[in-house]
């Protein structure tokens, strides 16, 4: 047997099986488990484009010091299924454990000296035990979490709990689940030496935080926003943005007395009517949004484009996935940057917002219901599928009663008896911000909404210094759209360094642990986070104070990078592109590695 | 270009309910080909209106793209306007009215972007049944990109230049009633008398009212081969129904339920009146609608009036089960549960 260094609360646990099998659950117990003694752990969801009989991986990482990106490693794998057995064996780490159903005899050939393989006949210890076919399957898959329950001293009790609470109106379906796990459990304490050196060790409660994807960070913070209109059509990765908003507003927005809904959710016929329906809910007055994905953006492109020249706020939220094209729907990549920032024809700009975690996902959905009401504009929600869909451990999330929601420069009744006459695009307070009114209310306030040329009076004009003047004013309103968008975060290196990285949304991850990494090598670098565009003071500062600058993003083509040369104003050859993009959520050796390789090359040089 | 209208107060002239009069019904000059029949039913949308006493600021005016489209600029200049994007005018409607369903929806369309760019969205508005008027101003032919068929051009039928349109056509009105529409009508910009009465009925039914109003294009559509013209319309139109609305308000006679007379009781408290002048028209039955429509077809009769009526059909909000209080009325303190709700809520998230 191959010696292994202990990896007590630093392991990551790959489990491979097919998907419509019940594993996610499984899955699921497992890194609650985890999560409730206290250990820092996220979970990745591999998984196809299919809804049964396809291979899917769930990958459960844990690390005592908090590090919560694909580290590109695997401490113990559990391959459940046949057709990708192989693969799954090549994957685990030297020095790593692979288990595996040994109901069915392997081949010899596929064996590894390096690893230790286990055998845990669970088929057939579930079909000794259970005598319906559909639950032999199912349970197959909750006795391997006993198994590692042994192997990696995962607390049984804490299993239990969590089956009690997950089925508490279902005793029954508790019952039979753990005698499933205990055929596992004592399998390998009978047949193995357990624990591995890969083991977990309780180290607290993780009291304070919580574990939660992005997509339901974000249903959450609508409802926080106080939205009321949401109109979609169904697109992976973005769907469960819709569904966390609903499940919340059933439980929040029903009126007590009749049952009556604060909320209108709209199944589109397609991603140009959701847009469609957004842009008119705004304009009546109402916070509407859609969650949506790439293609998605596409399609909704000539409404982004309205809204912005009409300046009709509205939120749409991009759930990135792998383009171009369909792509592949069930990878991610931060690859929609160029587009939204430019959607649409004609000269366009559009404020975006880059969470990097599902806390930012919640604190970011309110902020874009506020911008998009403030400038009068679409403001997007970058996220990804890697935030938005996988399992997440953040501070809890907190909520300020005091907060007052900012719903921007609407004149009502009373504001528009004072004045003479309304205008709906003259800029009255210089800012390049308009008043607007709100259709019910007042005849005085009647204006047209057109995307066709329009002077400042809101009248429909073919002149060309009319047409202008609204352009040139759009203009200052984007100026002024750089004070109030999110800062970009900076964190500075122990000691003074003339290198910066920059990145932004579901890379934060990667970088800071790569950060450390290297800084142990001697390789220190200023870090600088994006969290909005159009971009802050301090990015431009940041850029022009550091020789070189890595920009690591998830994507072939560098949008970030090409976006900083035309909005930053900062030149090509100080700043290092480190690129990912084949669908897995970054790992951090791949920064690592990217810094490493060009500072040799510089050194070479 | 619009051109704001002269505002001139004549002293002693009508006024209705709400203290208005036509005037302040009216909007911007239009700008389209004199003789435009979508000049006439602007007026007709105007006199409607304004019969129903309907609040300038209660009113939303969209519409898509095209001739068709520029209308909502020349009626009510008190309401709000919204000229989006080719086709889409129903999901804004739809969107619009989600937030605010206080508000009285008009939609202005027409034919190109009803039946080809926005077929799409057409369908859905109707199967929504956004509680709105949807008009359909349904010439033939593209106007402003200079006389292209329609879809809903006959097939048979030459454009300007002598081309001869092959294709079948997509007749609105049974493609309306046989997608699930509650309410249907067809009339003809030239006849003011039967589209008055049809558009406030359309406003008073409580869902999506599809109107499609024939009216021709004088400068690209109205020649001696063209199915769309003036002349070929007036030969060839036959009323089914006759339709008038009484409001709540009004003493309703005795004596107009007589003989063919189909009275029907909107929810508000008006009944429409539909006098069927076929006797063997029932426009309450979507079977009975869609083979009267093709008989027509076959004579070449354009059938006019309230071709199809179902006011049981639930609209949107009924759908949803939407509060009664407008979603964007509603105090952001009713819609946003709470610090400690956060907290609770996050104790399932461990």
């Amino acid at each position: 047997m191959p010696t292994t260094q202990s990896r007590i609360n630093d392991f990551v646990l790959k489990i491979a099986t097919v998907n419509g099998t019940g594993s996610a659950s499984s899955n699921g117990l497992l890194m609650k488990a985890l999560f409730r003694m206290g250990i820092p752990v996220t979970g990745k969801n591999l998984f196809p484009s299919n809804i049964q009989g396809l291979p899917t991986w769930y990958e459960i990482r844990a690390s005592h010091a908090g590090y919560m990106s694909a580290s590109g490693r695997v401490d113990v794998m559990v391959a459940m299924n046949v057709q990708t057995y192989q693969k799954d064996l090549k994957e685990v780490s030297p020095g790593g454990f692979l288990i595996y159903d040994s109901t069915w005899p392997r081949e010899s050939t596929l064996n590894r000296a390096d690893i230790t393989v286990l055998g845990v006949p669970l088929a057939k210890l579930c079909n000794e035990a259970f005598s319906v076919a559909r639950i032999r399957i199912l349970m197959k898959n909750v006795a391997y979490v006993g198994a590692l329950a042994a192997l990696m001293d995962i607390d049984l009790g804490m299993i239990k709990q969590l089956l009690e609470e997950t089925f508490a109106a279902k005793p029954k379906v508790v019952a039979s689940n753990l005698r499933a796990i205990m055929l596992g459990y004592d399998y390998a304490r009978e047949n193995f030496s357990c624990p591995l050196p890969a083991r977990a060790q309780a180290m607290g409660d993780n009291s304070g935080n919580i574990m939660i994807t992005g997509n339901e960070a974000t249903g959450l913070g609508c409802l926080y926003a106080g939205a009321t209109v949401g109109a979609w059509y169904p697109i992976t990765p973005s769907t469960g943005v819709m569904d966390s908003f609903t499940k919340y507003c059933e439980k929040f927005r029903i009126d007590p007395e009749t049952g009556d809904k604060r909320f209108c959710i709209i199944q589109a016929e397609d991603e140009l009517a959701a847009a469609g329906m957004v842009v008119g809910a705004n304009w009546v007055g109402a916070r509407g949004f859609t969650p949506t994905s790439g293609p998605g953006i596409s399609l909704m492109s000539e409404f982004i484009g309205f809204a912005y020249y009409a300046e009709i706020p509205s939120v749409f939220i991009d759930v990135q996935r792998v383009g171009p094209s369909t792509g592949m729907p069930t990878r991610t990549q931060q690859c929609d940057v160029m587009m939204c920032a430019y959607a649409s024809h004609g000269d366009t700009r559009h404020p975006l917002l880059f969470p990097a975690n599902p806390r930012e996902c919640f604190e970011m959905a309110v902020t874009a219901f506020d911008l998009a009401e403030r400038l009068q504009t679409p403001v997007f929600i970058l996220s990804d599928l890697d935030i938005g869909m996988n399992d997440w451990m953040i501070p809890e999330l907190t909520w300020d009663d005091n907060y007052r929601h900012d719903r921007g420069k609407v004149l009502g009744s009373e504001e528009l008896a004072k004045i003479e006459r309304f205008v709906r695009y003259l800029d009255v307070d210089g800012d390049g911000i308009t008043y607007r009114t709100l259709p019910g209310e007042d005849p005085k306030g009647a204006y047209f909404a057109r995307g066709s040329g329009h002077n400042r009076y809101g009248g429909y004009t073919e002149d060309s210094g009319e047409y202008q003047d609204v352009m040139d004013r759009l203009l200052v309103k984007w100026e002024t759209a750089k004070t109030m968008v999110p800062n970009a975060l900076l964190s500075n290196a122990e000691r003074p360094t003339n290198l910066g990285i920059v990145a932004f949304g579901s890379s934060d991850g990667a970088v800071t642990e790569a950060r450390d990494r290297l800084a142990e090598q001697g390789i220190h670098m200023d870090y600088l986070r994006i969290r909005a565009f159009p971009f802050t003071r301090e990015v431009v500062e940041f850029l022009r104070s550091h020789d070189t600058n890595f920009v690591v993003e998830q994507n072939r083509d560098a949008q970030m990078k090409s976006l900083l040369m035309l909005e930053a104003n900062h030149i090509a050859d100080r700043m290092v592109s480190i690129l990912h993009y084949n669908g897995m959520p970054i790992p951090n050796e791949c920064v690592v590695r990217g810094v490493t390789a060009h500072l040799k090359k510089e050194e070479a040089a | 270009m619009t051109y704001a209208r002269p505002k001139i107060e004549l002293p002693g002239q009508k006024v209705n309910e709400l203290g208005l009069a036509l005037r302040d019904y009216e909007g911007a000059l239009s700008t389209l080909c004199a003789g435009c029949g979508h000049d006439s039913i602007t007026a007709a949308l105007i006199q409607a209106l304004w019969e129903m006493s309907i609040a300038p600021e209660q009113l939303i005016k969209m519409s898509g793209i095209g001739c068709s489209s520029k209308t909502p600029a020349y009626f009510v200049h008190g309401a709000h306007g919204f000229n989006s994007v080719h086709g889409r005018m129903p999901s804004v409607a739809t969107g619009a009215l989600a937030g605010n369903r206080n508000l009285i929806g008009i939609g202005v369309s027409g034919d190109g972007d009803s039946l080809s760019i926005g077929f799409g969205q057409f369908g859905h508005v109707i199967r929504r049944n956004v509680n709105m008027l949807y008009l359909i101003e349904n010439n033939g032919v593209y106007g402003l990109t200079k006389g292209q068929f329609s879809a809903s051009a006959d097939a048979g039928s030459t454009s300007k230049t002598g081309t001869v349109n092959q294709m079948q056509n997509i007749n609105t009105v049974a493609t309306a009633i046989s997608m699930g529409a509650s309410f249907v009508a067809r009339s003809f910009s030239g006849d003011r008398e039967q589209l008055v009465p049809i558009i406030k009925a359309a406003i008073a039914h409580p869902g999506c009212a599809v109107v499609d109003v024939i009216s021709p294009c004088v400068t690209f559509n109205d020649h001696e081969g063209s199915t769309k013209s003036y002349a070929y319309v007036r030969e060839h139109k036959f009323r089914a129904t006759e339709t008038d609305l009484v409001p709540p308000r009004a003493e309703i006679k005795a004596s107009y339920y007589a003989g063919d007379t189909h009275p029907v009781r909107l929810h508000d408290g008006s009944t429409i009146l539909l006098k069927k002048v076929d006797p063997d028209y029932d426009p309450t039955r979507r079977n009975n609608a869609l083979s009267y429509l093709e008989r027509c077809r076959r004579r070449g009769e354009i059938v006019t009036g309230v071709l199809f009526i179902d006011q049981n059909v639930p609209d949107m909000h009924e759908q949803s089960r939407t509060v009664a209080t407008p979603l964007k009325d509603l105090d952001f303190d009713k819609l946003i549960p709470g610090s400690q709700t956060m907290a609770d809520l996050q104790k399932t998230m461990r």
